[in-house]
C-alpha cells in the first residue's frame, strides 16, 4: 500500500527526532576545534587522536573479548535450557522456570546491576579478597542478562517444531542425542542464531550492569565513554560513535544482504522440488 | 517394550542434563542476588538486623530553596522517588503518543519499506546510549545548535538544559524505540479482515481505530509501556548530564550511594524501588489480562 502524505511526513519527522542528534555527531567528529557547537573546518585530526588512544583501543578490545563470550556461553547454555524447559512435564516446574527466567528482563537494570554486586562483594569479603570484581564478575553478570533473551528466542521454535519428527527420528533408530544433533537443533536454528546475535548485541552496548560489576582493572568501552563524558568531552568521542555507527550500519546492510539471499535460495529449492514433484506424477 | 523405556529414561536424562546448568546458574546469579538486595538492605554495616535504611528513605529531610528563595524542608528520598514518577510516566506517554501513529504508519506500508524503517528505528539503538544523551546535552545549550536554529528562524533562545523537560526529551529519545517496536509487532500480525468487516458493518475510520485497532493492538501497547517506563523510572545517566545534576532521580540515588560505599542505604533503595515496580507490574498485567478476557 502507498502512504499518505500525512503519513509520509508523519514518518520523516519521526525519522529527524531519531537521527538528527546522530548526524550531528557524524559532523562534529569532523571539526577542526574542539567545540562540539561550531563547526569552523573539516579536519581528521579527532580521528587520528582516536588512534592514539591507547585506553579506548584496550576498551574495544575488552568489549569484544567479552561480547564474544558472554554470547557463546549464553548461547550454549540457553539454548540447552529451552529444550529442558520445552520438555518439562510439571506445570509447577514449567512456571518457576518462566517466572526466574523473566526476572533479569524485567528487573530494572540497575537493581541486576546492583543485586550482583552486592553479591560478588560480600563472596569477595568472605574469601578475604579487598576487591572481587574482575573480567569474571562481568562476564558472569553479562551471561545472566544475556540468557533470558536467547530462552525467549530459543523456546517458540521448539514449541513450532513438529513434535513427531525427534521421535521419528528415535523410531528409525537414532540414539536420542543424535536425534537432537540431527533433527532438533536444524529445525530451532534460526532461533538459536538470533539469541545469539541479541546477546552479543545486549553485551556490547551494556553500560549500567557492566557499571556496577566491573573491576578497576578491566574497562569496556560503554564505561570508557562514561568516564570520558565525566570531563570535558572532545570530539574524539564523536569520532568513536562515528565509527560505531558506521561497523552498524555495514553489519545491517550484510545481514539484510544473506537474509535476502538465504531467502532467495530456499525459494529457489522449493520451486525445483515442485518442477521435480510435477515431473514424476 | 523394554527398549523404548530404556530410551525414554535416556531422553529423561538428557533433559535434566540440558536444565541442570541454566537451573543452578538462575539459582545463584538471579535468585540469590536478590536476596542479597533484602539481606543488605534489612542490615548495617555489621551486618546486624536493622530497620532504619527502611525508615531512612521515608523520613530522611533535607531543606530545599523553593522559587521565591525561602527554604523548605522535604522528604529528600520521597520527593526524589515522586519525581522519577513523574517524569518516567510523563516520558512514557510522550513515546506512546509518539509511537502509536508512527507504528500503526509502518504496519500500514509495503513490507520492504516496513523491513527498512523497522531497521531505520533499531539503528540508534544500537548506538551507545551515553553517546546519544551527550549529544542532546551539546544539542540544547544555551549556546547549543537547538538555539542557534531557533535564532535563525528569528526566535529567542530559550534555556532548557538543566530543566525537567530536557530530561523528558533524553528519556523519550532514548526509549522511543522501545514503544514503537513491540506495538508495530502487535500490528504488523493484525487480521486486516477485522477492519475491513467493521467498515462493511458501517463504521467509520474513529469508529474503526477505536472499536478494532486499539484493542486488537493493547498487548503491543502495554509491553511498550513497560519497556519504557522500568528504564525512565531507574535511569541515572540521563538526570546527571542534561538535568545538570540538579534534578536528581532515584537511579542517581542509588548509584550516589554505592559511589559512597553505603551498600545497604543503596541496596535499600534498590529493594523498594523493586517491590514497588513489581506491585505496579501486578496490577498492570492484572489489568492486561482483563482487558484481554473482554
Amino acid at each position: 500500500m502507498k502512504m499518505k502524505p500525512l503519513a509520509r511526513f508523519y514518518t520523516a519527522l519521526v525519522m529527524i527526532f531519531l537521527f538528527a542528534p546522530i548526524a550531528i555527531l557524524l559532523v562534529f567528529s569532523f571539526n577542526e576545534a574542539k567545540s562540539l557547537s561550531v563547526f569552523s573546518g573539516f579536519s581528521l585530526y579527532w580521528y587520528r587522536e582516536l588512534f592514539r588512544d591507547s585506553d579506548t583501543l584496550g576498551a574495544v578490545r575488552n568489549t569484544l573479548v567479552l561480547a564474544v563470550s558472554a554470547s557463546l556461553i549464553s548461547t550454549a547454555m540457553g539454548t540447552a535450557a529451552a529444550v529442558g524447559i520445552h520438555k518439562l512435564r510439571s506445570k509447577y516446574l514449567r512456571t518457576l522456570m518462566d517466572t526466574v527466567t523473566n526476572i533479569p528482563m524485567i528487573n530494572p537494570d540497575i537493581i541486576t546491576g546492583i543485586s550482583l554486586m552486592l553479591m560478588f562483594v560480600f563472596v569477595g569479603r568472605l574469601f578475604g579478597a579487598a576487591t572481587s570484581l574482575s573480567f569474571w564478575t562481568m562476564l558472569i553478570a553479562h551471561v545472566t542478562f544475556c540468557l533470558p533473551y536467547v530462552i525467549l528466542q530459543v523456546l517458540p521454535k521448539l514449541q513450532q517444531m513438529d513434535k513427531s519428527l525427534p521421535e521419528a527420528a528415535m523410531d528409525l533408530g537414532c540414539t536420542p542425542l543424535r536425534a537432537f544433533f540431527k533433527v532438533e537443533v536444524p529445525e530451532i536454528l534460526p532461533g538459536i542464531v538470533t539469541g545469539l546475535i541479541m546477546a552479543f548485541t545486549l553485551s556490547l552496548d551494556d553500560f549500567v550492569i557492566s557499571y556496577f560489576t566491573a573491576g578497576n582493572g578491566f574497562q569496556t568501552l560503554p564505561i570508557r565513554i562514561y568516564n570520558m563524558t565525566k570531563k570535558t568531552v572532545t570530539p574524539k568521542m564523536y569520532a568513536l560513535a562515528t565509527i560505531i555507527f558506521f561497523v552498524i550500519l555495514a553489519l545491517l546492510l550484510l545481514s539484510n544482504l544473506t537474509d535476502s539471499e538465504s531467502a532467495e535460495t530456499v525459494r529457489k529449492a522449493r520451486e525445483k522440488r515442485k518442477a521435480k514433484k510435477e515431473k514424476n506424477t | 517394550m523394554k527398549n523404548k523405556n530404556a530410551v525414554s529414561k535416556r531422553a529423561l536424562i538428557i533433559q535434566r542434563m540440558c536444565l541442570a546448568p541454566y537451573s543452578v546458574w538462575a539459582a545463584l546469579f538471579i535468585v540469590v542476588p536478590l536476596l542479597f538486595v533484602a539481606y543488605y538492605a534489612f542490615t548495617d554495616n555489621s551486618f546486624q538486623f536493622t530497620f532504619s535504611n527502611i525508615t531512612r528513605f521515608f523520613t530522611a529531610t533535607s531543606s530545599i530553596a523553593d522559587e521565591n528563595g525561602a527554604a523548605r524542608e522535604v522528604r529528600t528520598y520521597l520527593l526524589i522517588f515522586m519525581r522519577s514518577l513523574k517524569l518516567a510516566v510523563i516520558s512514557t506517554f510522550i513515546c506512546l503518543l509518539m509511537g502509536y501513529p508512527a507504528a500503526y504508519i509502518i504496519s500500514k506500508a509495503s513490507s520492504r519499506v516496513q523491513s527498512i524503517l523497522i531497521t531505520l528505528i533499531m539503528i540508534p539503538m544500537w548506538m551507545n546510549f551515553l553517546i546519544r544523551t551527550y549529544a542532546w546535552m551539546t544539542i540544547l545549550q544555551d549556546t547549543g545548535i537547538f538555539n542557534s536554529m531557533l535564532g535563525l528562524i528569528g526566535l529567542r533562545p530559550v534555556h532548557i538544559i538543566g530543566t525537567e523537560s530536557a530530561v523528558v526529551i533524553g528519556m523519550v529519545y532514548d526509549y522511543f524505540p522501545y514503544m514503537i517496536l513491540p506495538i508495530y509487532s502487535v500490528m504488523a500480525k493484525m487480521d486486516e479482515k477485522l477492519i475491513e468487516a467493521a467498515r462493511d458493518l458501517g463504521c467509520n475510520p474513529f469508529g474503526v481505530l477505536r472499536r478494532v485497532i486499539w484493542p486488537l493492538s493493547l498487548p503491543g501497547v502495554f509491553s511498550g509501556i513497560t519497556m519504557v517506563l522500568v528504564p525512565s523510572i531507574s535511569t541515572f545517566y540521563i538526570s546527571q548530564k542534561l538535568g545538570n545534576g540538579k534534578f536528581y532521580l532515584i537511579g542517581d540515588a542509588i548509584e550516589g550511594q554505592y559511589v559512597a560505599n553505603n551498600l545497604h542505604f543503596a541496596a535499600a533503595i534498590a529493594f523498594i524501588l523493586m517491590v514497588i515496580l513489581l506491585a505496579c507490574m501486578a496490577v498492570f498485567q492484572r489489568a492486561a489480562n482483563r482487558r484481554a478476557a473482554v
